[in-house]
């Protein structure tokens, strides 16, 4: 047979089908577009512009860049040498005299100090003698700190000369600058970022896990009870949301405390002595605790709207088929709750991933998770690093995104 | 079929009843037989307990009170899988996220079945619905129909004696609802097994079905072949309820051998067969079906009363014709006459008389 394709439809008065569809439907476009411009102005300011400045953040630092001209020309005339001739120091201390004028030496330390700590103060006090230096300014230099001669600085000033660079990933991935040029790994004291991630994701995963098996239950009885008793039940399980998370992690520390209600009243019944309270709070159990019960209506909400949808004859045809309840639930119940457990479990898993209020106020040292040590940098101004660990718990929610679409897919997400 | 004696049944609820609140009754009472290989259908309205007995039988229900026994073991405390009982669903209840294969293999797979024995199962019970065909596809990918069909082959698959089936045929149109109920009489004479069947539509049950039990308001209001519940019901709410019947009220003139007169409030006098009436003077209600109802001269019973009717209105039916009629001061007694040729056309406004057979017309409790 053959084949032939058929010519492209047209209306009656001669234009093309989808021209003519096109145009008509035009206006109501425009007009629907219109209604969301404000909210997709918000979004744009508010979310996408500051979190793309700070993505571009971890890989671009022109502290030091913007305040060596002389510096980076020799670096660009120079590849690959190691060894600082005059010329290089003579450009250096150039650049020098100018950030004492521009008031910049500390800025250009602070981005060599991510690399080679204890170089602001270097740079302060060379730039103040910078402009009374005198040739030949390698010795001039040496003779202000021999820190001046160190491969290490010369090599952490070469990358710091252009202002895109790895370092801050390096630091957040717990590498540093080999005498090379490549990475190689801190010494274990150092290895403080990796160790963190580990320990937030298990945390996280811990919280997802604790959060499925209460909730199920509780998911399931929303679905099956009669509507009154179910609506009471719901309100129970929104009140978190109602409430404020300050409270709610404030009064988890009045009873988890080790002068708190749960060691009061385990002393009072003589489960615990006097000088056996138990520490459950301030640890990484508090966190644990407190964030289970944070997101524990996340986990019931998805759970509740799949059974929801899970007629009972199917149970009831399980049953009459002659398999026991465990068979019934174990092939029956549990596979189409599934959307439903995904669901759920990936968005405590991401809420959790990136929890901070509640590991900073009941975390203690060993609660807190890689969103503190965000934080911390961010209080510190040390923006880059923050935005390097961001971007790299960013990338590792995306992948789990990515996987959960391969698995379950994206569109069988219920949220409610 | 002869009737089950209590002692015999292959199914017998006896003095059953059944409370949800502990308040009211949905279940009053119940007594009922059911033969080994019988179709027996429970029809009644939504509410009136003929669901809630066949989910007593399946075991998802408890009785309140009473017992119920299959094949002469009592089986109130049996839990459902124990049963062995087949039950296809209205919204037909397969497992969406298995093949039909899988779903038909489940039951024989919870019995613990061989993989080879499994396979010539289920082969023999989709060839016997004819969807052999289809056993790779999810229950999603099938229409009604041939989702019916594999949630029929599913509930034979592990040869059930018994099996029940709730409205199965609800959410089929019209044209494969009636094909789907000659396959499940097919069916169910070719394999001799026991069908419990609950509808609401009495032509599912008066064409499917070796006994038919009314269900109202908690009770058996009449168990009987579908032939006489049609043309014998017993009391006026089966008369209502299973086909369209004409009613006149009056009170009882003469009675006597089987027959009897009702004179009606606008005073004239028909003829009956007496039901539920024993005494001259009682109240009743008369109910004639309007296919009974003869009002061409030369074909009237011999001594038939007539009485007076004046044609309201004439609708062509295509096979039949209906005519609504004003008699006895009301006007909605309806008569029907077959599309025949040479059959009388009647006008609105005609002046007729009607009559019938003493036997079309029963004399049942007043409502």
């Amino acid at each position: 047979m053959a084949d032939i394709s058929p010519a492209p439809l047209t209306t009656s008065d001669g234009r093309p089908l989808k021209a003519a569809l096109a145009s008509a439907q035009a206006r109501a476009k425009w007009r629907a577009f219109l209604l969301v411009v404000p909210l997709l102005l918000f979004i744009v300011l508010t979310f996408l512009v500051p979190i793309g400045y700070m993505l571009q953040r971890s890989f671009q630092h022109d502290g030091f860049s913007a305040n060596v001209p002389a510096l980076a020309a020799w670096f660009d005339a120079n590849p690959g040498v190691t060894e600082p001739d005059e010329a290089a120091y003579k450009a250096l201390v150039t650049d020098l005299a100018q950030m004492q004028v521009d008031k910049t030496p500390g800025q250009a330390g602070t981005r060599i100090n991510y690399t080679v700590p204890g170089t602001i103060s270097l740079f302060k006090g060379a730039a103040r003698k910078a402009a009374e230096m005198q040739p030949p300014y390698k010795d001039a230099l040496l003779a202000d700190s021999a820190q001046w001669g160190e491969p290490k600085l010369w090599a952490a000033m070469r990358e710091a000369a252009s202002p895109y660079t790895t370092d801050f990933y390096r630091v957040a991935t717990d590498r540093k600058r080999a005498a090379d040029g490549g990475w190689e790994r801190g010494s274990d004291q150092e290895r403080i970022y990796i160790f963190l991630f580990v320990k937030t994701f298990l945390l996280s995963g811990a919280v997802t896990v604790i959060c499925l098996l209460l909730a199920f239950p509780i998911a399931h009885l929303l679905a099956t009870l009669p509507m009154s008793k179910s609506s009471l039940l719901m309100i129970l399980v929104l009140l978190p949301f109602w409430t404020s998370l300050l409270v709610r992690t404030s009064s988890w520390i009045a009873i988890l405390q080790e002068q708190g209600v749960i060691n009061d009243l385990l002393v009072w019944m003589h489960v615990l002595g006097e000088d056996g309270r138990v520490r459950m709070v301030y640890n990484q159990t508090g966190t644990v605790i407190v964030m289970t019960h944070i997101l524990l209506p996340f986990m019931v909400l998805p759970l509740y709207s799949v059974m929801r949808t899970i007629p009972p004859s199917y149970a009831r045809a399980a049953r009459s088929l002659g398999a026991t309840s465990w068979t019934t639930f174990r092939r029956v119940y549990l596979p189409q709750t599934l959307p439903g457990i995904a669901a759920g479990s990936l968005l405590v898993f991401i809420l959790a991933v990136g929890y901070y209020i509640t590991p900073a106020l009941v975390g203690g040292a060993d609660g807190q998770l890689i969103s503190n040590m965000i934080q911390f940098h961010m209080a510190k101004s040390n923006w880059s690093l923050a935005a390097a660990l961001a971007a790299m718990l960013l990338v590792a929610v995306m992948v789990l995104y990515w996987l959960y679409d391969r698995l379950i897919g994206i569109d069988r997400l219920k949220l409610g | 079929m002869a009737q089950p004696s209590p002692n015999d049944a292959f199914v017998a609820f006896e003095h059953v009843q059944k409370s949800y609140d502990g308040v009211s009754l949905v279940v009053k009472d119940l007594n009922l037989q059911i033969g080994k290989g019988e179709f027996l259908t429970m029809l009644g309205p939504s509410g009136s307990g003929k669901t809630t007995c066949l989910m007593m039988l399946a075991g998802f229900e408890t009785a309140t009170s009473g017992e119920i026994r299959l094949d002469g073991r009592p089986i109130n405390q049996v839990p459902p899988h124990k049963r062995g009982i087949g039950m296809v669903f209205q919204n037909y209840a397969l497992f969406p996220h298995m093949t039909v294969g899988e779903n038909l293999a489940f039951p024989l797979e919870v019995r613990g079945m061989s993989k080879s024995d499994r396979e010539t199962k289920v082969k023999r019970a989709l060839d016997m619905v004819q969807m052999y065909s289809f056993i790779n596809r999810r229950p999603a990918q099938l229409s009604g129909g041939q989702q019916q069909r594999i949630a029929l082959a599913r509930a034979l698959v592990f040869d059930p004696a018994l099996v029940l089936m709730d409205e199965p045929l609800g959410a089929l149109d019209k044209q494969l609802r009636e094909h789907m109920q000659f396959e499940i009489k097919h069916l169910h004479e070719n394999l001799g097994i026991t069908v419990v069947y609950v509808t609401h539509d009495q032509g599912e049950a008066l064409t499917m079905s070796d006994r038919v039990a009314v269900f109202n308001d908690g009770r058996i209001q009449q168990l009987a072949p579908p032939s006489d519940l049609y043309e014998r019901p017993e009391n006026s709410f089966v008369a209502q309820f299973i086909g369209e019947n004409n009613k006149l009220p009056g009170t009882v003139e003469e009675i006597g051998g089987g027959r009897c007169t009702v004179r009606l409030a606008t005073g004239e006098v028909i003829d009956a067969t007496p039901v539920n009436v024993t005494t001259k003077g009682a109240r009743t209600l008369v109910s004639i079906r309007p296919e009974r109802v003869e009002f061409k001269p030369e074909m009237m019973p011999a001594g038939a009363h007539t009485i007076d009717a004046e044609v309201m209105e004439f609708i062509y039916m295509g096979d039949l014709f209906r005519t609504r009629l004003k008699v006895a001061g009301s006007e909605d007694f309806v008569i029907k006459s077959r599309n025949t040729l040479g059959q009388r056309v009647l006008r609105a406004g005609e002046k007729i008389k009607i009559g019938w057979a003493p036997q079309d017309a029963r004399a049942l409790d007043p409502m």
